[in-house]
């Protein structure tokens, strides 16, 4: 590790310091997608799919491009065979032959401004031939089921999917033998659990604005969570090569997985390639939600087996989830749903397996939690029932249980940093538990815990010294808002032990920056943290090498000092960055730059361990801990459950700024709790329903409570950046199970099906008067 | 591409001229047209809240404001809170709160949260929340937003 001093002593880290983009956004001026254009700009809209599953016979595009300032129509005829996907390759840019869910672009327009494209797009005529729509993942698995893609077998599969007909993935994993080992509990629970659809509802609507220089260069702003996925699957989809497409990104408004992947870019580059001019497409909010992505609806089965004492034996878990039109990233969120389900406890049998289909709704995909959330909620519902039934503390069992200490993650990886226990004791402290629970009067108290990973693939950095020794530092990493830019601001801060003003985060390009495979899976932090501490090194390197020169002392009798200064060990005599950047510019050795790149590589399924198949991670990352306590009211009446308050705790091996951690904590407890209580796109047979904010429902002040309190533990990460390990999912993975608990505790209403609606919380009610 | 007519408008104190057709909204005109990006289009339907102005110096939806309907009326935009393009003390208690993370509600939670002030200069936890229900923001959970609005208050 770059970090020569101990937590305490450290100069930029640990320090909640304000985000380094806050002065330009509260002062509106900074830039966002719908804000950037360029001269002579046209505007793209899209026609959208009326059925949810038919031939596409013909295109009548005459009265659209006789509209005055329509200057250019596409269609599906114009594109070619060519297909995108991050684990399977099954998607177009636009619809071509087929369409596979209602809303999906079928033809799109470029015009002079927005209201005559978005006009002229409607008088596209198209003649399809409408097919049987499968609805559910059990329609799609039905013998004899309308197929979504015929051409499954042959799609390119970045792993071994057990794809076949609508079956999108397989997958299972299992250590022990669960078979045998349910003669040897005392009790077993089984039930099943349902999820909802959910949608990301990033306040900014995914947007992208592409132009096609005089060479042949295709330069790409949108909104996204990596550069660098936007320039593989824009070229994926429309055959380019990379070289020729270069991806940018202003200020993001928002990204929960939604922005990952491809949404408009390549039908925006489409209409740039076309018309010769520079293009913006901005979705509408109804368009946002009915063409983007959402999260997977679970259906879920727990058999959980203990001994009277509480010892956990074995689980078994059965996953059935909706994927919709197109796989984009379903087999992860199966596969990683499978890792997590057994929580953070140790199971000395246990089983998980499930499947994914293709169904004829908006694609699902990843989604702050990528799998985790349905999960946990189920299986943290459920040790609450064994609790329950045993007559034993929830906090107690969940301790007696937990990871210990050098045990291992489902699938056989190793466990450095682990910090369970302690959220477990701190959360019992801080929320007051033992107290709270027995004198909560109406009101229910629950609890839940989690384990997520943080990690995943590679990444990048560059740390380039300027003229006057002042820093530019280049990752990639896209800032959705989370405060990355600033995180890793600080890590090169503290590696170079200089202020933050002297340093400059360089804006995602592609054509710039080393690679970033994206801001997901908790990542930045731990990865790309890791590559900006080594690409300080390097740079630290050079730099004593050339201060050694100016002090005449051997490189390694010298040491950095805060503020940008190079000294002699126990000795006054030292040389200023600015000195050493004087040197190397214009007289000696070159100005420096320092390098550094790596790619996640622990193994996440022990083969000695753990038996897999159609896993699509082999090295998923890091894990990461927390614990929760939730508060919640109920209107008898009504049957409405309100948050009453939350107390968390979390182990981020090292808070590099603590005061965004808890932007991490409150933002994902808001967004889990309109999860766990009322957020839910519903479909009318293949339409959905609801897709304006008049009709999904997002959490608002009202909602929210303001008492959220956050412990932070920190059990460093040995190869973490100081330590430092993520937090931006798991703050959510926690809420709808804590939520579920406290439920049950104030009414003795057990709900398995989320959303925790106030009908489904009187139906219990009711239903218990009766019993 | 409906007829448009020329229509002078006082936004942040400025007369300033804008074309607008019946159906033109007061954000289009804003963002479109006068260049002025602060105010936000988050569901173009009044409820997210990222496009709130003043109009008149009561919160308004310029999204649901029709521009020809603003002609003679006083328009404050984020831009327009500011003081001589520096952070106010409000905007500044939002960046020393940790309030703002994507920043796309921002624009909005700050006119909100202004016309809260101005009606309320001491709010208690409650007020806020109450202020700013009409506002989405769907990164923070809101608590660093109510305290960067009490943070301000009485100074």
């Amino acid at each position: 590790m770059a970090s020569e001093k101990t937590t305490n002593e450290m100069y930029q880290v640990g320090k909640s310091i304000p985000k380094v983009d806050a002065r330009e956004k509260v002062l509106g001026r900074a830039q966002y997608i719908a804000d950037l254009t360029r001269p002579n700009m046209l505007f793209g809209a899209m026609l959208q799919s009326p059925y949810a599953h038919a031939k596409i016979i013909s295109y009548d595009t005459a009265a659209a491009e006789e509209v005055p300032g329509v200057k250019f129509v596409l269609t599906g005829d114009d594109f070619g065979d060519h297909k995108m996907g991050p684990f399977i390759k099954d998607e177009g840019a636009i619809a071509k032959g087929k369409v596979r869910y209602m809303g999906e672009p079928v033809a799109c327009v470029a015009a002079e401004d927005e209201a005559t494209a978005r006009a002229a797009a409607l008088l596209i005529d198209v003649e399809y031939e409408e097919l049987p729509a499968v609805l559910s993942p059990e329609a799609a698995l039905e013998p004899g089921a309308a197929v979504l893609h015929e051409d499954l077998a042959d799609y390119f599969k970045v792993f071994e999917a057990i794809a076949e007909d609508n079956l999108m993935s397989y997958t299972e994993i299992s250590e022990g033998d669960v078979d045998t080992a349910w003669d040897e509990c005392d009790l077993i629970v089984e039930n099943t659990y349902e999820t909802q659809a959910q949608n990301h509802l990033s306040l900014e609507p995914c947007g992208a604005l592409a132009e096609v220089e005089p060479d042949g260069l295709i330069n790409l702003w949108s909104a996204n969570q990596s550069v660098f996925r936007v320039q593989a699957n824009v070229c994926e989809a429309l055959g380019l090569p990379m070289s020729r497409v270069r991806s940018m990104t202003p200020k993001v408004g928002a990204g929960f997985g939604n922005k990952m992947e491809a949404h408009i870019q390549p039908l925006c580059v489409a209409l740039a390639l076309a018309t010769k001019r520079p293009v913006k497409m901005i979705l509408s909010r109804e368009e946002d939600f009915e063409t983007v992505r959402a999260r997977h609806p679970f259906k879920i089965r727990y058999k959980t087996g203990v001994k009277n004492d509480g010892t956990f034996v074995a689980r078994e878990v059965e996953l059935l989830l909706d994927g919709g039109a197109f796989a984009d990233d379903s087999p992860g969120v199966l596969g990683n749903a499978a890792l997590m389900s057994m929580g953070p406890y140790h199971f000395p049998n246990a089983k998980a397996f499930g499947k994914v289909a293709y169904t004829n709704h908006l694609r699902f995909a990843a989604f702050r939690g990528f799998g985790n959330p349905q999960v946990t909620f189920a299986g943290e519902a459920q040790i609450d029932e064994i609790a329950d039934k045993l007559g034993i503390d929830p906090i107690d069992l969940r301790l007696k249980n937990m990871l210990g200490k050098g045990e291992k993650w489902f699938g056989g990886q190793k466990v450095d940093s682990n910090g369970l226990q302690e959220c477990l004791e701190k959360v019992r402290a801080s929320s007051d538990w033992d107290n709270r629970r027995k004198n909560s009067g109406e009101n229910g108290v629950g609890v839940s815990a989690a384990g997520h990973i943080s990690g995943l693939l590679a990444t990048g950095a560059i740390v380039r010294m300027l003229e006057d020794g002042t820093f530019v530092l280049n990752t990639g990493a896209t800032d959705i808002g989370q405060g990355s830019d600033t995180v890793l601001t600080q890590i090169c801060a503290e590696s170079l032990q200089i202020p933050i003003e002297n340093i400059r985060t360089a804006a995602p390009d592609t054509d710039g920056s080393p690679y970033n495979w994206g801001t997901t899976a908790s990542r930045v932090t731990y990865t790309t943290g890791r590559a900006v501490v080594g690409a300080a090194e390097d740079a630290v390197r050079q730099i004593k090498d050339y201060a050694a020169i100016l002090l005449e002392s051997p490189a390694d009798d010298l040491e950095l000092r805060e503020g940008g200064m190079v000294g002699i060990k126990g000795a006054n005599k030292e040389v200023s960055f600015f000195e050493i950047a004087a040197m190397t510019h214009w007289g000696v050795g070159g100005p420096i730059v320092g390098s550094h790149t790596l790619v996640f590589d622990q193994p996440t399924i022990d083969p000695k361990i753990a038996v897999a198949k159609g896993m699509p991670f082999t090295n998923i990352g890091v894990f990461t801990f927390a614990a929760m306590v939730s508060e919640v009211a109920i209107d008898k009446v009504t049957g409405k459950a309100s948050a009453e308050g939350a107390w968390y705790a979390v182990d981020v091996g090292q808070a590099i700024n603590p005061g965004l951690v808890e932007g991490q904590v409150d933002g994902g407890y808001a967004q889990g709790l309109g999860y766990a209580l009322f957020e839910e796109m519903v479909w009318d047979d293949g339409r959905l329903a609801n897709p304006t904010l008049m009709d999904y429902k997002a959490p608002g002040t009202a909602e929210v409570p303001y008492e959220i309190d956050t412990t932070i533990v920190e059990h460093p990460e040995p190869d973490g950046p100081f330590g430092a390990k993520g937090v931006g999912e798991i703050t959510l993975v926690t809420v709808p199970a804590s939520i579920a608990n406290a439920i049950t505790h104030a009414s003795g209403v057990r709900l398995r099906k989320l959303p925790l609606s106030p009908e489904r919380v009187l139906n219990g009610l009711i239903e218990n008067e009766n019993t | 591409m409906s007829s448009s007519e020329t229509i002078a408008l006082k936004l942040n104190g400025e007369v300033r001229e804008a074309a607008a057709g019946p159906t033109t909204t007061l954000l289009e005109v804003i963002r479109d047209q006068l260049g002025l990006t602060g105010a936000k289009k988050g569901c173009n339907q009044g409820v997210c809240g990222a496009c709130t102005v003043l109009i008149d110096d009561k919160l308004a939806r310029a999204c649901l404001s029709l521009a020809v309907n603003s002609v003679g009326q006083d328009i404050t935009t984020i831009e327009g809170l500011t003081e001589n393009g520096e952070p106010s003390p409000l905007q500044q208690s939002f960046v020393d709160n940790g309030a703002v993370q994507c920043g796309f509600c921002t624009s909005g939670m700050i006119v909100s949260s202004h016309a809260l002030l101005q009606a309320n200069p001491q709010p208690s936890i409650d007020d806020v929340r109450d202020g700013l229900s009409g506002n989405v923001c769907r990164c923070s959970g809101y608590r660093k937003i109510i305290d960067a609005v009490r943070g301000v208050a009485g100074d």
